[in-house]
C-alpha cells in the first residue's frame, strides 16, 4: 500500500465520516462543522490530484467564506437545536431511493469506466501550475469567467435586498 | 342562299326586337307612361315589325329566293347544333305579314277597347300589363314563324302557348261576367293544358328528328327526307303523326279543340288574335312548312285532311247552337281551322295558307267587331237606373240583344262585311280562299270535299243566324235599346281590316295566282287547278241557301224575350247535342278527367298517404327508425358509450385529485419527486443504452 | 497510483449522503448544506476527470461551480433569513405556501 493510496483511503474515511455526521447530527453547528472537516479533507484529495488551485480555493471558497456564513446564519436565527428524526419506519423510502440511487451510480462507474480505471501516470503533470490555468481561464473561458463577476454582483445586491428590514410605514 | 348584302334580309332580328323593346319599356315604365302611352308605345313596337315585314317583302320581291340571317349561337352539344337563326322567304314573310299586320291593327284597337275594359271591370292599373302581355305575343308568334329550325318553331311554339294563357286568364280573378270566380283561371289552366299535349307530339317529332336526321335545321332535314323515306317510311309517318297532334293542339282540331271555345275568357281583342288569327294557325303553318315531310306519305296526308275536315263539320254543328256571341265565333274559327288542315293536309298549300290569310283578315274584324258590340251592349247596360245593375247581366249573350244595327251602325256594316267574307261569298275574300281548298279536295279527297261543303252551308247558316239575332228584329233587353257606338280608335283599325276582307281574295285572283306564284318561290311549283263554276257555283248556292233558310228561322219572325230558339222543335234532340256542344267536354270529364281524377285519388290517398305514408313512412320507416335509435340510445349510448366515458372522467378526476396530492407545498416532497425520476432515467439508461 | 474509479465511487458516497440528507432533515439550514455536500462531490469526480483527460476544463468547471454556489449560499441563506422573520421557523414541514 503505498502512501498515496494510505492517504486516499484516511482521507475518503474522514470524509465520509464527516458526511454522514453532518446528516445525522442534532445540532445544526456540529453539522456546519462536520461539513468543514469534509471540505477540508476534498481539498487534500484535490491536492493529491494535481489540483492545487482548486484545493486553496475549496478551503478559502467553502471551508472558509461560506461555512462561516452558515454558522453565522445559524447562531443569528439561533436554530441550532432542531431535532433531526431518525425513525427508519418514516425514511424507509427515503434511504432505499438513495441506496437505489448509489447502486445505480457504481454500476455505471465500474461498468463503464473499463480500460481508464487506473489514473494515468504523469510525472511532469501540466494541470500543476496555476498559471497555465489562468491561461486557459483568461482565454478560452473569459466570457463565462466576466459572466461570473456578474453572477456574484447580482448574488450580492440580492442577499442585500433580500434581508433588508422594510420599516414598517406608520398609518 | 346569298349574302343579304345591300338588301334589307339584315333587318329581320328588328322583327323580334322591336316588340322586345316596346314590352320592356311597358314593364318598367308602364305604370307612368298612363294609358295612352301605354298603347302607343306597344302599337308602335308592333308597327315596327310590320314595317319590317314590309322590308322583307320588298327584298324578297328582288331576290325571291330569300335569306338565312345567323343571330347568335344556341346550343351547341356534340353533333347537335342549334343557332338562333331567322329564315326569310315568301312563306316565313307571309305569315310575318300576317301576324306583324293584325297585329298591329288590333293593338290599336285595344287601346280604345282595354280603355272601357279596365273600367268596367274595375281595375284600371291592369292596363299596362294586357301590352306587355300582347307584345309579348307578337314577339313569340314572331319567333315561331321566323325560325330557321324547329327549335326555333318550339320556342315560339311555347312562347304563344304562354301568352295565350297569360291572356285567357287576364281577368283572371273572376269570370267572363265580372263576378269572382276562379273561372277565366280554369279556362287558362284549360288551354295550358290541352296545349301540353299537343306540345308533347311535336317534341316527340323533334326528337325523332334529331335522332335519325341529326339536325332539326329546315334545310338539311329535308334534305335527308327522301333518302329516310325509301329506307325507313315508317319514320315519316310517325313524325308527321305526332306533328299531327301538335298541330291538333294548337290549331285546335279534333279532339283537343277544346280549350279554344273556353279561351274566349280573355278580352276580346286576345280573342281576336291569338285564338283566331295568328296563334291558331301555328300548325297550318307547321304543315305549310314542313310539306317536304307531309308530302312523301300519303297516309298522313289522308289522316291530316280527315282530321281538318271532320273538324271543320263538327264545330259548325255546335256553333249553330251557341247563343253567346263569342263562342259562336270560337266555333267557326275552329270550323274554318279545319278547312285549313284539310287544305295543307291535302297538299293545297296555297290554297291552305291563301285562307289562313282572309281568315286571319275576316276573323280578326268578326272578333272585334263581336268585342265593339259587347262593350257597346256594356255602355247600354251602364247607363240604365241602378237599380237594375244587380241582376246577372250577360253582354255577349245573343239572347239579350237585337236591333243593334240602329244603334250601332258602324259596327253593323263591318260586321257584316266579315259575315260575308266569312260565308265564302264573292267577291269577299273567303269565296276565293275556300273555294280553292273545295277545289283540291273535290279533284283529290271527294270525302273531304262533300264533308267541307256541308260544313260551308252550316258556316253561311250559323252566320246568318247570327246576324238576324244581333242585329235584326227589336231590342230583347233595355241594354241593347241604349247600346252605343264604339268610337274611332276601334273601329278604325275594323276599317281596315274591312277592306283587307273585301280585297283579299284578289290577292291569289283564279287564272293569275299572284299568292301561289309568290309562295312557289319557297314550295316549289304546284300543279294549279283549273278554276271550275261547277265548285264555285255549287257552295255560293248552298250559302245563299243557308242564308235564306236563316232568314226564314231567325229573320222573319225574330226572336223573343224568352223564346226558345226555332231550331230546337224541328231538330229536337240533334238541337240538345249542339246546344250543349255534343258533350263533348262532360265526355273528357267522364272518360278523361273523373278517371285521372279518380287515379290521382287513389295514388294520394291509397298509395301515398295510406301506403306511403301511413304504413311505409309511419310503420316502416319511422318505427324501425325509433327502434334503431332506441337500440343506439338505450344499449349504446347509455350501456357503452355513457359508462366508457364516465368511466374515463372518474379516471381522469381521480388521476387528478391523486396528482394534486402531490402539489402539497412541501419542498422536500418535491425533492423526493425528482430523485425518484432521477433514479429511474438513470435505471432506464443503464438497461437499455449498452 | 489510485484508480480514478476510487475517487468516481467516493464522490458517488458522497453525494448520496447529501441527496439522503436533503430528503431527510427538516432544518432549512441543513438541507441547504447536504445541497453543498451534494455540489461538492459532483466537483471531486469533476476533477478525477480533469485528471484522467490531463485537461483543464474539469477544474475550471469546478471553479464556475464554487462561484455558483457562493452565489447560491449568499442568497438561499438571505431566503432562508427572510422566511423565519415572517414564520419565525425554517422547520420545511411548517413551511407549505406553495402549494397551490
Amino acid at each position: 500500500m503505498t502512501l498515496e493510496l494510505f492517504l486516499f483511503f484516511t482521507l475518503a474515511l474522514i470524509a465520509l465520516l464527516t458526511a454522514w455526521g453532518m446528516i445525522s447530527s442534532k445540532n445544526a453547528v456540529y453539522a456546519a462543522l462536520n461539513l468543514v472537516t469534509n471540505f477540508l479533507s476534498v481539498a487534500i484529495l484535490y491536492l493529491l490530484l494535481d489540483a492545487p488551485f482548486i484545493a486553496l480555493a475549496q478551503v478559502t471558497v467553502y471551508a472558509g467564506a461560506i461555512m462561516v456564513l452558515f454558522l453565522f446564519v445559524i447562531m443569528l436565527l439561533g436554530t441550532e437545536t432542531l431535532r433531526a428524526e431518525f425513525d427508519w419506519k418514516k425514511i424507509w423510502f427515503q434511504a432505499a431511493l438513495a441506496l437505489a440511487l448509489l447502486v445505480e451510480g457504481f454500476v455505471m462507474i465500474f461498468q463503464r469506466m473499463g480500460q481508464a480505471a487506473a489514473l494515468p501516470i504523469n510525472a511532469a503533470s501540466v494541470l500543476t501550475n496555476p498559471s497555465e490555468m489562468a491561461k486557459v481561464l483568461f482565454t478560452d473561458y473569459l466570457l463565462p469567467f466576466e459572466l461570473t463577476s456578474i453572477l456574484l454582483l447580482v448574488a450580492m445586491i440580492g442577499a442585500i435586498v433580500l434581508t433588508k428590514q422594510v420599516k414598517k410605514r406608520s398609518l | 342562299m346569298e349574302t343579304t348584302s345591300g338588301l334589307f334580309f339584315s333587318l329581320v332580328p328588328l322583327i323580334i326586337f322591336a316588340p322586345l323593346a316596346g314590352m320592356l319599356i311597358n314593364i318598367f315604365l308602364g305604370q307612368k307612361l298612363g294609358e295612352k302611352g301605354v298603347g302607343l308605345v306597344a302599337s308602335l313596337a308592333a308597327g315596327t315589325a310590320f314595317l319590317v315585314a314590309v322590308l322583307q317583302a320588298i327584298s324578297l320581291g328582288q331576290h325571291p329566293e330569300g335569306a338565312v340571317v345567323r343571330l347568335a349561337d344556341w346550343i351547341h352539344i356534340g353533333q347537335l347544333a342549334i343557332d338562333w337563326t331567322f329564315r326569310v322567304d315568301t312563306l316565313s314573310v307571309t305569315m310575318m305579314l300576317v301576324v306583324s299586320g293584325v297585329g298591329t291593327l288590333i293593338h290599336i284597337y285595344a287601346i280604345g277597347y282595354m280603355h272601357e275594359d279596365v273600367r268596367f271591370k274595375n281595375d284600371i292599373p291592369r292596363y299596362p300589363r294586357f301590352f306587355v302581355f300582347l307584345n309579348f305575343f307578337i314577339i313569340a308568334m314572331l319567333t315561331l314563324v321566323s325560325g330557321n329550325s324547329y327549335m326555333m318553331l318550339f320556342v315560339g311554339w311555347e312562347g304563344v302557348g304562354l301568352a295565350s294563357f297569360l291572356l285567357i286568364g287576364f281577368w283572371y280573378d273572376m269570370d267572363t261576367l265580372g263576378r269572382p270566380s276562379f273561372a277565366n283561371s280554369n279556362a287558362a289552366k284549360k288551354a295550358f293544358i290541352t296545349n301540353r299535349v299537343g306540345d308533347f307530339g311535336f317534341l316527340m317529332a323533334a326528337f325523332m328528328m334529331f335522332w335519325k336526321f341529326g339536325s332539326t335545321d329546315f334545310d338539311l332535314v329535308f334534305a335527308k327526307v327522301a333518302e329516310v323515306a325509301a329506307h325507313e317510311p315508317w319514320v315519316i309517318l310517325w313524325m308527321t303523326i305526332f306533328f299531327l297532334v301538335g298541330v291538333v293542339g294548337k290549331s285546335a282540331q279534333i279532339p283537343l279543340y277544346i280549350w279554344l271555345p273556353d279561351a274566349m275568357a280573355g278580352p276580346t281583342p286576345v280573342s281576336a288574335l291569338i285564338h283566331a288569327a295568328t296563334m291558331v294557325t301555328a300548325g297550318v303553318y307547321l304543315v305549310t312548312r314542313s310539306f317536304p315531310i307531309f308530302s312523301l306519305s300519303h297516309d298522313a296526308q289522308y289522316i291530316v285532311a280527315t282530321v281538318g275536315a271532320v273538324t271543320g263539320l263538327f264545330a259548325a254543328t255546335i256553333a249553330v247552337g251557341q247563343y253567346d256571341l263569342k263562342k259562336v265565333l270560337a266555333y267557326s274559327t275552329i270550323s274554318q281551322l279545319g278547312f285549313m288542315v284539310a287544305g295543307v293536309g291535302m297538299g293545297a298549300y296555297v290554297a291552305g295558307m291563301f285562307h289562313l290569310m282572309t281568315h286571319a283578315f275576316f276573323k280578326a274584324l268578326l272578333f272585334l267587331s263581336a268585342g265593339s258590340v259587347i262593350l257597346g251592349m256594356e255602355r247600354g247596360h251602364h247607363h240604365l237606373p241602378h237599380g237594375d245593375h244587380h241582376e246577372v247581366f250577360d253582354p255577349g249573350d245573343m239572347r239579350n240583344m237585337g236591333g243593334l244595327r240602329k244603334t250601332m251602325p258602324v259596327t253593323f256594316w263591318l260586321y257584316i262585311i266579315g259575315t260575308l267574307a266569312l260565308m265564302g261569298l264573292p267577291p269577299f275574300a273567303g269565296f276565293f280562299s275556300k273555294d280553292e281548298i273545295l277545289l283540291d279536295a273535290s279533284l283529290h279527297f271527294p270525302h273531304v270535299y262533300w264533308i267541307l261543303s256541308a260544313a260551308a252551308f252550316l258556316t253561311a247558316f250559323y252566320m246568318g243566324r247570327q246576324i238576324w239575332m244581333v242585329f235584326f228584329g227589336e231590342a230583347r233587353h233595355a241594354a241593347a235599346a241604349h247600346a252605343e257606338e264604339s268610337p274611332l280608335v276601334m273601329t278604325a283599325p275594323l276599317m281596315v281590316l274591312a277592306a283587307l276582307s273585301v280585297v283579299g281574295g284578289f290577292l291569289n285572283f283564279p287564272g293569275l295566282h299572284q299568292f301561289g306564284g309568290w309562295l312557289a318561290h319557297t314550295l316549289g311549283e304546284m300543279e294549279i287547278p283549273e278554276f271550275s263554276f261547277a265548285v264555285a257555283g255549287v257552295s255560293t248556292l248552298l250559302a245563299l241557301a243557308a242564308i235564306g233558310l236563316s232568314w226564314a228561322l231567325y229573320g222573319r219572325n225574330p226572336l223573343k224575350v224568352g223564346q226558345i230558339d226555332p231550331l230546337k222543335k224541328p231538330l229536337g234532340l240533334l238541337f240538345t247535342g249542339m246546344e250543349n256542344k255534343w258533350f263533348v267536354d262532360e265526355g273528357y270529364q267522364l272518360l278523361v278527367i273523373q278517371p285521372y281524377k279518380t287515379l290521382a285519388k287513389f295514388l294520394a290517398q291509397t298509395v301515398d298517404w295510406d301506403f306511403w305514408h301511413e304504413w311505409f313512412h309511419d310503420s316502416v320507416i319511422a318505427r324501425g327508425f325509433v327502434g334503431f335509435t332506441r337500440f343506439l340510445a338505450d344499449p349504446i349510448d347509455l350501456g357503452l358509450i355513457d359508462r366508457v366515458s364516465y368511466w374515463l372522467s372518474d379516471l381522469v378526476s381521480a388521476a387528478s385529485a391523486s396528482l394534486g396530492k402531490l402539489q402539497n407545498g412541501f419542498v422536500r416532497s418535491y425533492a423526493l419527486s425528482i430523485l425518484v425520476g432521477v433514479v429511474a432515467i438513470l435505471g432506464y439508461l443503464l438497461l437499455n443504452a449498452k | 497510483m489510485i484508480p480514478v474509479t476510487y475517487y468516481l465511487a467516493l464522490s458517488a458516497i458522497l453525494f448520496t449522503s447529501g441527496a439522503l440528507g436533503v430528503l431527510i432533515r427538516r432544518n432549512a439550514l441543513v438541507v441547504f448544506m447536504s445541497v453543498e455536500l451534494m455540489l461538492n462531490a459532483a466537483n471531486l469526480s469533476l476533477v478525477a476527470f480533469s485528471r484522467l483527460h490531463q485537461s483543464f476544463n474539469g477544474q475550471i468547471f469546478v471553479f464556475f461551480i464554487m462561484a455558483v454556489a457562493a452565489a447560491e449560499v449568499a442568497v438561499g441563506l438571505a431566503l432562508i433569513v427572510t422566511i423565519f422573520r415572517s414564520k419565525q421557523n425554517i422547520d420545511l414541514d411548517q413551511i407549505n405556501s406553495l402549494k397551490g
